[in-house]
């Protein structure tokens, strides 16, 4: 025990206040608010670049920006008009596979939350579900151009590109609503075998209502990954540019292929000459801005259902 | 066996399930444990779908898997001397992730800290959700803005001859793994005992020393398995390289060269490829070597997070 640090304390004989600043005490607080400084400005350096990218896209976007632009098809070569063939074929491709994935996910995460034992088989799964959710995309790709187009024969359609998509949002959405799952407190559960319900009786009458709100959120957030990918469905369904009648609401069949907003935005980039110059930029601010919005929407809901949550 | 459950078991009179009932939970139940092996299902579909497609020309004779691992040569549509040499693939690979790790992983672990320890609830929320809409960005639209924005900035402020180089390439892949990298990095912190916290600030650390004494070494199995997951990222990344790395297959020499990477090798040849050639089947092997790479990567995260769970 060091004992001569005690007149830094009390008041010394030099008549120094107690509590006085010392040197020490001054470098402390130095050496804390540079660490303070540091560790923010690297936050602001990864913060930054969302709001510069945003606000830039916004920028070279806004002349072509309108409701018209949205509504329109791609004229003359698709250097000028909307992007409304690809917006719809989105929605499909989107809307097919969390239709697939969204289901099984959900039922996937019950078996491993409800129903797994700790064994070397459930094990296996979990891993399978972890490296699943590491998957390239380019692979999902490949894999949906050798199964589904070639090896199922549904060929080059929406049907083969949301399946793919939907094999790759099933991870994710197991691992979220696992999540959601593992939140309701297992005295709920106790609670409700103890009156004689049986296993299902539980998860449907007490686990799910209560866990709904993580669900939904998990699937939420996957309605923009799956939109914002491009090279599973690149190989897989979406076409450079196909004929859409403006504003229709049903212009492609499942065994149609279909354009896609991902992979317009690709294929304007750095494919077809001369375009227009802002309808890239309002291309990508759509793509961006639906994807931002959807994900806000997920995070409001998800902040305003744990405001209303009773335990 | 169908199971009964006793409900209300009032004197003389058993309430019983009506058949239906319990035929309905036998179903469901058998749909939730179908569900719950289907990960298992697709990670094996998915492999051997992509190796069927590879399996002719890895079993052919003249295929020479040194030649394939460790040649530089990819010619791939030449009229006299075809060549699959992937090994400048790998080294564009190699080279963009190192980059990219180089300026992600500083940031992100500092700005995880900052999240975790520095900053009070409120702007720990509102950062929180900065970088969930950070992570949310399509991978085509850090493309677009590697070919539109920073493309023009490098030709502006670096010797660089083209502006879609491994720079530009390294620093998009950067700005997409550093969410992942924070998230799990705040986890990591944020499941260190807070009686750490209390027992270094007690001794009189500064927050400076309680976070590169305390915290780091405390936490450095679940900081690990953030990087490595933001190494899987940056690997399977696609169409952002793809479009942000340019396009000449050679080993680089320095930061300013261009390469190809694996993945964006796949997206850029696969449409041209024709179905059932000898090019095509090579790269369903290059989409065999990248799973083989995430997987090791994601496999290596996982045994990393169960050590710490472990202990």
């Amino acid at each position: 025990m060091r004992t001569d640090a005690q007149p830094r304390v009390a008041a010394g004989p030099d008549g120094r206040p107690p509590f006085a600043e010392t040197a020490y005490g001054r470098r402390k607080l130095r050496q804390e608010s540079a660490a303070r400084a540091v560790f923010l400005a690297m936050t602001l350096l990864m913060v930054a670049p969302l709001v510069a990218i945003v606000a830039h896209l916004v920028v070279e976007a806004w002349p072509a920006l309108s409701l018209e632009f949205l509504l329109d098809v791609p004229r003359n070569r698709m250097t000028e008009g909307g992007i409304w063939s690809a917006l719809v074929g989105t929605i499909y491709l989107v809307a097919i596979s969390l239709a697939v994935a969204a289901p099984i996910g959900v039922l996937a995460a019950v078996y491993l939350n409800e129903y797994a034992k700790d064994t070397w088989f459930n094990r296996i799964i979990n891993l399978a579900v972890i490296n699943l959710a590491g998957v390239p995309s380019i692979v999902h790709a490949l894999f949906g151009l050798g199964a589904f187009v070639y090896a199922a024969r549904f060929g080059f359609s929406v049907m083969a590109a949301s399946l793919t998509l939907a094999i790759m949002t099933l991870p994710v959405i197991i691992a979220s609503t696992r999540e959601a799952l593992a939140a309701v407190p297992t005295a709920f559960r106790e609670a409700c075998w103890n009156v004689g319900a049986s296993r299902w009786q539980t998860i449907r009458g007490v686990v799910l209502p209560n866990s709904i709100s993580g669900i939904l959120t998990g699937i939420i957030l996957q309605v923009s990954r799956a939109a914002g990918e491009t090279a599973p469905v690149m190989f897989t369904g979406a076409v450079l540019y196909k004929a859409v009648e403006r504003g229709s609401l049903f212009p492609y069949y499942l065994d149609d292929q279909c354009m896609a907003l991902s992979m317009h935005l690709y294929v304007l980039t750095t494919q077809v000459p001369n375009v227009a110059h802002a309808i890239p930029y309002a291309t990508a601010v759509v793509l961006l801005g639906s994807v931002l919005l959807v994900n806000a929407a997920a995070i409001g809901l998800r902040v305003w259902l744990r405001n209303r949550k009773r335990w | 066996m169908i199971r009964e459950p006793i409900t209300a078991p009032g004197p003389g009179r058993r309430h019983r399930r009506s058949f239906w009932s319990l035929l309905g939970e036998q179903a469901v139940e058998a749909a939730i444990r179908l569900s719950g092996i289907s990960a298992i299902v697709f990670v094996l579909a998915i492999f051997f779908f992509i190796f069927r497609e590879a399996a002719p020309v890895l079993f052919s004779e003249q295929f020479d898997p040194i030649e394939f691992l460790f040649s530089v040569q990819w010619y791939p549509t030449s009229a006299v001397d075809v060549r699959y040499g992937t090994l400048a693939l790998t080294a564009g690979t190699a080279g963009v992730t190192l980059l990219a790790m180089a300026l992600a992983v500083p940031f992100g672990l500092g700005a995880a800290i900052f999240v975790s320890e520095f900053c009070g609830p409120r702007v720990k929320e509102t950062l929180k959700v900065v970088i969930e809409l950070l992570a949310a960005i399509p991978s085509v639209v850090w493309g677009f803005v590697a070919l539109t924005v920073l493309s023009r900035l490098m030709v502006e402020y670096t010797s660089a001859p083209v502006g879609v180089n491994m720079l530009n390439g390294g620093i998009i892949l950067a700005l997409m793994s550093v969410p992942i990298i924070v998230s799990i990095g705040e986890d990591a912190l944020r499941a260190v005992p807070d009686s750490y916290r209390e027992a270094a600030v007690a001794m009189g650390a500064t927050r400076w020393q309680l976070v590169f004494r305390v915290l780091l070494p405390a936490a450095r199995h679940g900081l690990l398995a953030a990087v490595l997951l933001g190494v899987g990222r940056a690997v399977g990344e696609t169409m952002a390289v793809l479009m942000a790395t340019g396009h000449a297959v050679h080993v680089p020499h320095g930061i300013l060269d261009s390469v190809r990477t694996l993945t964006a090798n796949i997206a850029a040849e696969l449409g041209e490829a024709p179905a059932g050639s000898e090019h095509y089947r090579i790269l369903f092997l290059t989409g065999i070597q990248l799973f083989a790479i995430t997987f090791a990567v994601n496999l290596a995260a996982d045994l990393v997070v169960r050590g710490t769970r472990r202990r």
